[in-house]
């Protein structure tokens, strides 16, 4: 039987699990203290499980956790601490790769460049490895059986921006670390729904009818951008997810590390460099002097000392100072320029599939890319009756969630700049939603959805936020060194709700028996109108963008090897939130005769 | 069968020596205290033996160790700091502080005995708690007790350190280390 509602925020750089009873109304939910291991031999509950995995040497013995004696390797705080140490038995974000365009992520890649006794893994065991984390920590503390995880509504979420294959992933490693009843959520959405629980009744009152509510969600590693519109459903307010923004590893640890290097030339200067665990400290040193200056608004500077390696406190001690001015330059106007609503991040190209290592957004300002969400999306709500079309999206209401945003400069800045864009386009300001404490909010919003899906309060509706496309090669005469040209053709309408099926396409495609085949595959963020079926021969250049591609394999059963089978392609969207893909035979052999459609994981390499 | 534990080890005994032994006890228990005991912890079965509690000595050390992992706090310590000038000893001193205010706020609550504030007339009735408030200067006579409040006192509230497990040596307050490559 079911009793809880969890929620997990499965983030970048930290986990978190929040649990409340599905029967008793009213009861606040709770935030699991995860047990982990802070120091050799020394466990801890702590409300954060930091997403870092260490493979402890041999020398090292057995990390043991109060369930398990015998563990080669650590999840968590010590985790995390013990990686400065040894950094190439460290895996970090593996959440990151989870979603690479091109590497395989079902393959044994992390930790990049780790020694050989140490047996790589891949991103999705990484990932397994933390949910089943929390599940072990979940069933000690509830004692297993009826009230163990695998029993419970779990939802996990993932970053908006997530395409069809990385949620996927995701859920293969919840269901490898035994969660058997999972549904995904997006993190924006869940910010929201923290927020909504938090507020009681009276978020009715600060949200009204035609509202579209900017979600600015920047946490450690990600950035990610949804809109949501608030309209009238016959006398009742409805939340619609209208948009989503490009997946943007840029967050609160790039900002961080920002200051941590600045701080560092000056230290330089003075003939003092800090060595790499030095560099460790530093970065710590620096974000916490950082949340000092931002939210004490008289400090001009705030002092910072890096202890020294050795066992000698005093005359090692590294001793520097960020100002004011400091913060302001790299913080306010490196992440956060006033920029004008036409700015467009620099470098924006995905293409780079030479090396592997993490895509991270080689454009840091924030309000570019919110420039770029903004004017991309908008005709998210549709083309206006009369008069002239929006530049941009117009949000009414901004909602920050992520650790960063705690800082008023940076709220302020980029409201400011936001703002002036609306004026100049001639729509109001915004009104921040304020007034609930958003500490751990993904996790508790996670978790407040899974009661929602149990019937009880409001749900925000959207469905997926891509339409999906599959390449057609036309059948042109081949040209040494041209490149036949592509139409793309929609399988999955934009905004496919949980549950529904997409039309079948009237347009065929031919499979050849008994090997794979591999066709191209695009997704839109902003292409709302196709339906199934929908051919585009041509489309402005970042309408479309390339995912890793799909591949059907039809086994040879009753037909013949080679030969070329028409099929159509149906997509599905499942209640866990994923998008299936199954490939129709036009001439059946069977009744309901059909093959699952794998969304590659390997792409290119 | 000659399974291991206790059972293999009591000898089987014939009905008629049963017979005088259950009489001959029957007298001691009556008579014997010590005897009687011995007989009355047998008739229960002994309960498992309780997991080894850790000395009080290695709660200590941990919390040593975790004021030294967080703010270099045994490393101050054991350090000579006669010969620095003040500005080296500040220094160092943010660093302990740091670490150690974070870790100590982490794991305990610390509150003020009294809420007043310092320098504040207080008056102590009879019965207060002598193992909470102190007196000092010319103590004499009898409750109420009025003074003034010199130091406020700290009460610890809780104190969570984390649990050992996998038997790592308590006494490495912090292990060696040597770089390798």
């Amino acid at each position: 039987m079911t009793r809880f509602a969890v929620g997990i925020d499965l983030g970048t750089t930290h986990c978190a699990l929040a649990v409340a009873p599905l029967e008793a109304d009213g009861v606040p939910l709770e935030i699991l203290g995860v047990p982990q291991l802070v120091a050799p031999g020394q466990v801890e509950a702590r409300p954060l499980l930091p997403s870092f995995l260490y493979f402890a040497h041999e020398t090292e013995g057995p990390q043991a956790l109060p369930w398990q004696a015998g563990r080669r390797f650590v999840v968590g705080e010590y985790a995390r601490s013990r990686g400065v140490d040894a950094p190439a038995r460290l895996i970090a974000s593996a959440k990151s790769w989870l979603s690479h365009p091109t590497a395989d992520r079902r393959a044994g890649i992390l930790p990049l460049g780790a020694p050989e006794d140490v047996e790589r893994i891949s991103p999705v065991e990484a990932t397994w490895h933390y949910l089943e984390h929390l599940c072990e920590a979940f069933d000690a503390h509830t004692g297993g059986g009826d009230a163990a995880l695998s029993k419970q509504d779990v939802v996990v979420t993932v970053p908006a921006s997530f395409d069809a294959s990385a949620r996927e992933l995701t859920v293969e490693a919840a269901l490898a670390a035994g969660i058997e009843k999972v549904t995904l959520l997006e993190e924006p959405q869940a910010a929201l729904y923290a927020w909504v629980l938090a507020m009681g009744e009276a978020w009715r009152r600060e949200v009204r009818p035609g509202d579209v509510i900017l979600v600015v969600d920047v946490g450690g590693g990600t950035t990610d951008f949804s809109a949501i519109h608030a309209v009238d459903d016959g006398g009742s307010l409805q939340l619609v997810r209208v948009a989503v923004g490009d997946h943007i590893l840029l967050g609160g640890d790039n900002m961080d590390l920002a200051l941590a290097h600045q701080v560092g030339q000056k230290l330089a200067a003075e003939a003092k460099v800090p060595d790499r665990w030095q560099q460790a400290s530093l970065v710590h040193a620096c974000r916490v002097a950082k949340e000092r200056l931002l939210s004490d608004a008289k400090l001009r500077a705030a002092p910072i000392a890096v202890a020294s390696r050795g066992s000698a406190l005093l005359g090692g001690t590294l001793r520097a100072e960020l100002t004011r001015d400091e913060v302001t330059r790299t913080l306010v106007d490196g992440f956060f320029p006033s920029v004008g609503a036409d700015a467009r991040p620099a470098g924006r190209a995905r293409g780079g599939l030479t090396q592997l290592g993490l895509h991270y957004a080689s454009d840091p300002a924030i309000t570019r890319h919110l420039a770029w969400f903004l004017a991309r999306q908008a005709g998210a709500l549709g083309v206006p009756a009369a008069g002239r079309a929006p530049k941009l999206l117009h949000p009414t209401a901004v909602l920050f969630n992520g650790g960063v945003m705690k800082a008023g400069p940076l709220r302020e800045r980029l409201v400011a700049t936001l703002d002036a864009w609306l004026e100049a386009d001639g729509a109001p300001r915004v009104r921040v939603l304020g007034g609930a404490d958003l500490d751990l909010a993904v996790a508790r919003g996670a978790c407040a959805y899974a009661r929602v899906r149990r019937g009880k309060g409001l749900r925000i509706r959207g469905g997926t936020a891509r339409a999906c496309y599959v390449g057609i090669e036309s059948a042109v005469p081949a040209v040494p060194g041209v490149e036949p040209p592509v139409s793309a053709m929609c399988v999955a309408p934009f905004g496919m709700e949980e549950g529904t099926e997409a039309e079948l396409p009237p347009h065929e495609l031919g499979v050849v028996v008994g090997e794979p085949v591999r066709f191209r595959f695009f997704g839109s963020t902003v292409r709302r109108d196709d339906v199934a079926g929908t051919v585009l021969e041509q489309w402005k250049g970042d309408e479309l963008e390339e995912l890793p591609p799909i591949e059907v394999t039809l086994p040879a059963e009753g037909r013949r090897e080679g030969d070329v089978v028409p099929v159509r392609l149906r997509a599905r969207v499942t209640e866990v939130g994923t998008l299936l893909l199954e490939a129709e035979p036009l001439h059946p052999l069977k009744p309901d005769e059909r093959w699952r459609v794998e969304l590659s994981v390997r792409g290119e390499g | 069968m000659n399974t291991p534990g206790v059972t293999t080890d009591v000898p089987e005994i014939s009905f008629l020596t049963r017979l005088w032994f259950a009489w001959l006890c029957s007298f001691r228990i009556l008579f014997d205290a010590r005897f009687a005991g011995r007989v009355w912890t047998v008739r229960v079965p002994a309960p498992a033996p309780l997991p080894p509690r850790l000395p009080e000595v290695s709660r200590a050390l941990q919390l040593l160790a975790l004021l030294q992992r967080e703010g270099r706090f045994v490393d101050f310590l054991q350090q000579d700091i006669a010969d620095f000038p003040d500005a080296d000893v500040g220094v160092a001193a943010r660093v302990v502080h740091e670490g150690c205010r974070n870790a100590l706020r982490a794991h305990a609550d610390i509150e003020p005995v009294r809420a007043e504030k310092e320098g504040a007339p207080v008056v102590l009735e009879a019965g207060f708690d002598a193992d909470a408030v102190k007196l000092v200067g010319d103590v004499k006579g009898q409750p109420p007790y009025a003074g003034v409040l010199r130091h406020r006192g700290w009460r610890a509230k809780r104190l969570d350190l984390p649990e050992i497990v996998g038997g790592h040596d308590a006494r490495i307050l912090a292990a060696a280390e040597v770089e390798l490559g």
